[in-house]
């Protein structure tokens, strides 16, 4: 079937296969940064975003982003390094593995949630696994960017 | 300046220097196996069986060869028979020679049966469901309590082979036994004022690391077999490889990319034999990428074990005799089975080292009709330590003494002699240390034992030890190349995978204080097995202590090899040159030449010193240690365990880099509360694995773990880089028990079996109260 899907604000058209996953498509598509850690949506690799609201794109079919836009850590570059190396400075980045999907959670929460508790941080975060870190280098880097942000904003 | 042989951290040792390699982890590049695998690879799936245990009667793939696509079908008829093993570990091999690429044998659910490699992934997965077999199913050994002995037997195969030291009897599904004692220890227990024994089950447990096995194979320009895999253990997928496949070492090359986590799962070459077999045998490139299920049902999991603890003391609380008898479930084939069993008891009982008089440890590792254990972080110290510790706890409460007080009259101490490890001596232990901070840290003695909070839920605190081991003595081996290249920044050439932890960056801080120089000026390269120095590979804690000894050695020479030169430009003798790293001084005449200059001048002319080659193994394997306390909060209503607060203290030698190090412990931690909690593994009747997948088997999320806080007293290893010991697998250990205790201490109740489950906790509640 014919898709047409903004992919990281590039516009692509083609035939696919009806049953081909996102993740699939995005990887096919230059997008190494998506990942597959599960197959059943619970560990939060492949968090792409759709017209900017973040899903699985491991249970999410291609078709189903026709006409729509989708971004993926290629397209927030600046974003990802800006907060990646934060998690980087408390040694949180480990294998590197879970980064992007976790990376585009969190961009996802800073721009849905105004000044999170740590709760609503854990809670909106809570479908991103990582085996690594034990989580709480991932805390400490979320406190340190998101007070770096609002200096920056003041 | 330094001295020559000066081992002071410099600029960079003890500092938290980021990881080289995170800007390209935190945007997302494509450094993986599965990124950077050729886009025109075949794609792999394998057909596995249904059945624990059976004989492939017929097998027919004419059909799914029809396939458009395929490229190949194989079955155990079409590929190289030669027994090998997949476990990852160094001459002498310890585990037994009893793979097949395939086999007509079939010894576990998932155990494969044939591989397709098709054009498309699509084809494949068709080509697998036309494949017709038929098996003749045979009796199975699903409980491995029943396996030594019986009649059935898993591995009759007469080509079936062991190392010289294992002392195992594929006739008896046997593949280690070991008993080891000190002192008189029947005659010791005799003496003991309380003798108490207990028995524990510990179950299989997965890696979970978020990248799952994956693997890629093509053929180079000179017809040798290039894989480049995730894994720990390139060097020694290299030799796997080539006895499986039946060809000559020299025509493989290994390649390791980033790793997505390993834990101990990537020391066994689960996935490499397909790519490997198909790519040798059609000359194309072709890839492996398992699924998460597939990491799950046939991956390498966590050795399960019944460990029996037997511990006297006397009424002061002097524990005087240890005894330990293990089992060991290695499953369908022998990947670190007769070597994880030792840690339960070498990596427990010298922890009461100094003290107690008299020990005994017997351990047996049998088969089963489960699939393969494997490496996991601890690899056998946290059955045995969660065993020992969970008695140690008991008997404090039969003696009436605090928990903590019983270790601090007993532990390990600076300086003593350690009987159950081998006869080393402690040289650098700051375990008492560790103690008395843990206790401030989550507050024991405003806290211990348990108080009831006003909504009947119990608060309650645990504590436990471990220690764990820096490499395999006399056994592993690390070598470094260090090179100086044009403009004087260096290539530090390492055999040691860095499988996420940050260890090529913590060797290049290593490096860059020997050498005085900028650690961006250090450009760490791992691992090709054509031009990385041999390393055994990044497991048994091994990379910090001896990979870090070997870039000493290695980074101490080439200093000496500059000096010389530069003393040769410079026209005086090499002890009158001071170098800063930067620039050579002639402290006779002051005349000095850059390292830019020595570097250039160096890659013309006659030197041939511009890169060394330094390594070896260790006589000795230093202990790390630790301290681990919890605070939980218990309903007792439904047996339901939070864990609120874990506090602990680390004894890793000097600390090379805090934050790594730091984060080693948090994730040590948080997989041991998984392992102490919600990880429970499960088969059924059939001998089917019941958790496949991430729904199924929990691991922790960020909303499941405790406040972790995470402290250091730093003892210093005489023999270690800089008085470094190791980090990664201690830190997984204290968990289980801690959290026993605490349950314990909360309800009186100890379970001895894991995961604590609150069904589990519950019931024991109301055992007690019947």
């Amino acid at each position: 079937m014919e898709v047409k899907i903004k992919l990281n604000g590039k516009m692509i058209m083609e035939s696919i296969e009806p049953d081909l996953l996102l993740l699939d498509f995005c990887r096919a598509h230059h997008c190494k940064s998506v990942k597959r850690g599960c197959e059943t949506s619970n560990c939060g690799l492949c968090t792409v975003w759709f017209d900017g609201k973040p899903i699985l794109s491991c249970n999410t079919l291609a078709a189903r982003a026709n006409g729509h836009e989708i971004t993926t850590l290629e397209g927030l570059q600046e974003e990802a390094e800006e907060f990646g190396m934060f998690l980087a400075r408390e040694g949180g980045e480990q294998c590197g593995f879970c980064n992007p999907g976790f990376i585009m959670n969190l961009l996802a929460m800073a721009r849905e949630l105004n000044d999170p508790s740590d709760d609503e941080i854990k809670e909106y975060l809570a479908g991103n696994l990582c085996r690594c870190t034990g989580f709480s280098s991932h805390m400490r880097a979320i406190h340190k960017w998101m007070e770096y942000r609002k200096e920056k904003q003041s | 300046m330094r001295r020559p042989d000066s081992l002071e951290p410099g600029k960079y040792v003890g500092q938290s220097i980021v990881k080289k390699d995170a800007k390209a982890l935190v945007t997302g590049k494509p450094v993986y196996c599965d990124d950077l695998a050729p886009d025109d690879c075949l794609i792999i799936k394998i057909l596995r069986s249904p059945h624990a245990h059976a004989m492939i009667r017929s097998i027919d793939t004419s059909k799914a060869k029809l396939v458009p696509g395929v490229e190949c079908v194989l079955t155990y008829k079409d590929v190289p028979q030669h027994r090998f093993t997949q476990a990852g570990q160094t001459y002498l091999e310890a585990s037994p020679y009893d793979r097949y690429i395939l086999d007509q044998h079939i010894r576990c659910v998932g155990d494969e049966v044939a591989i397709v490699a098709a054009d498309t992934e699509k084809a494949a997965l068709k080509a697998l469901k036309l494949i017709k077999v038929e098996y003749d199913i045979l009796p199975a050994i699903l409980d491995y309590r029943e396996a030594l002995d019986n009649e059935i037997i898993i591995h009759p195969e007469e080509d079936w082979s062991e190392s010289d030291w294992s002392h195992g009897d594929n006739k008896r599904n046997c593949i280690y036994s070991e008993e080891m004692a000190v002192g008189d220890v029947d005659e010791i227990f005799k003496e003991c004022d309380e003798v108490i024994e207990e028995s524990y089950h510990t179950i299989q447990n997965q890696q979970s690391m978020m990248e799952t096995f994956q693997t890629y194979c093509y053929m180079d320009t000179y017809g040798r077999l290039v894989i480049v895999s995730s894994t720990q253990v390139p060097f020694h997928v290299r030799r796997d490889m080539a006895n499986a496949l039946g060809i000559p070492k020299s025509k493989i090359r290994v390649i390791k990319p980033r790793i997505g986590g390993g834990f101990g799962a990537k020391q066994t070459a689960v996935c490499e034999r397909f790519p490997a077999v198909v790519t040798w045998l059609t000359g194309k490139p072709s890839k492996i990428i398992y699924t998460r299920e597939e990491t799950m049902v046939i991956g390498s999991a966590r050795h399960e074990m019944s460990v029996d603890v037997k511990l006297g003391a006397m009424k002061d609380g002097t524990i005087r005799a240890i005894e330990m008898n293990v089992l060991s479930n290695t499953g369908a084939y022998g990947e670190h089975g007769p070597t994880t069993i030792g840690l339960a008891g070498h990596k427990s009982i010298p922890l009461y080292g100094g003290k107690f008089e008299a020990c005994r440890f017997i351990a047996h590792t049998v088969y089963s009709n489960q699939p393969s254990a494997g490496a996991f972080r601890g690899y056998g110290a946290p059955q045995g330590i969660f065993a020992l510790e969970s008695t140690v706890n008991l008997m404090a409460a039969r003696l009436g003494i605090d928990p903590v007080t019983i270790r601090e009259k007993n532990m390990l101490h600076e300086g003593e002699l350690m009987p159950a490890y081998f006869n080393e001596t402690a040289n650098a232990c700051a375990l008492d240390q560790c103690m008395e901070r843990c206790k401030e840290m989550i507050g024991w003695d405003e806290k211990y034992p348990s108080k009831v909070m006003p909504d009947g839920h119990i608060r309650s605190v645990g504590v436990a030890m471990a220690m764990q081991g820096s490499c395999i003595s006399f056994v592993d081996e690390a070598n470094v190349t260090i090179k100086i290249n044009d403009d004087g920044f260096y290539s530090l050439l390492v055999g040691s995978t860095d499988m996420g932890t940050g260890s090529d960056t913590i060797l290049a801080q290593m490096a860059a204080d020997i050498l005085e120089c900028d650690v961006d000026d250090i450009v760490t390269f791992g691992v090709d097995t054509d031009t990385s120095p041999y390393d055994s590979g990044s497991y048994a804690s091994s990379t910090t202590y001896l990979t870090g000894n070997a870039v000493v050695k290695a980074c101490q020479k080439l200093r000496s090899n500059l000096i010389d030169r530069a003393a040769k430009d410079l026209e005086c003798a090499k002890e009158e040159i001071e170098f800063d790293g930067k620039t050579f001084t002639s402290v006779k005449d002051g005349k000095e030449i850059t390292l830019k200059d020595i570097a250039n001048n160096m890659q013309g002319g006659l030197s041939g010193w511009q890169s060394v080659t330094e390594g070896g193994g260790s006589p000795v394997s230093p202990p790390p240690y630790m301290v681990g306390m919890v605070e939980i909060d218990l309903d007792p209503m439904t047996g339901k365990v939070i864990p609120l607060n874990y506090a602990t203290c680390v004894d890793c030698g000097t600390v090379v880099n805090p934050n790594l190090a730091t984060v080693q412990t948090e994730g040590g931690i948080m997989q041991g509360v998984g392992m102490a909690l919600y990880e429970n593994q499960s088969y059924n009747e059939k001998g089917n694995n019941r958790l496949r997948n991430f729904m199924q088997y929990k691991i922790p999320t960020r909303l499941d773990i405790p406040e972790i806080s995470v402290d250091f007293r730093a003892s210093y290893e005489p023999t270690g880089p800089f008085g470094a010991k190791s980090i990664g697998e201690i830190v997984i250990n204290t968990p289980p028990p801690a959290i026993a205790d605490a349950i314990f201490n909360a309800t009186g109740v100890m379970l001895h079996e894991l995961p604590m489950t609150p069904e589990r906790v519950w019931r024991a509640m109301q055992e007690k109260k019947d």
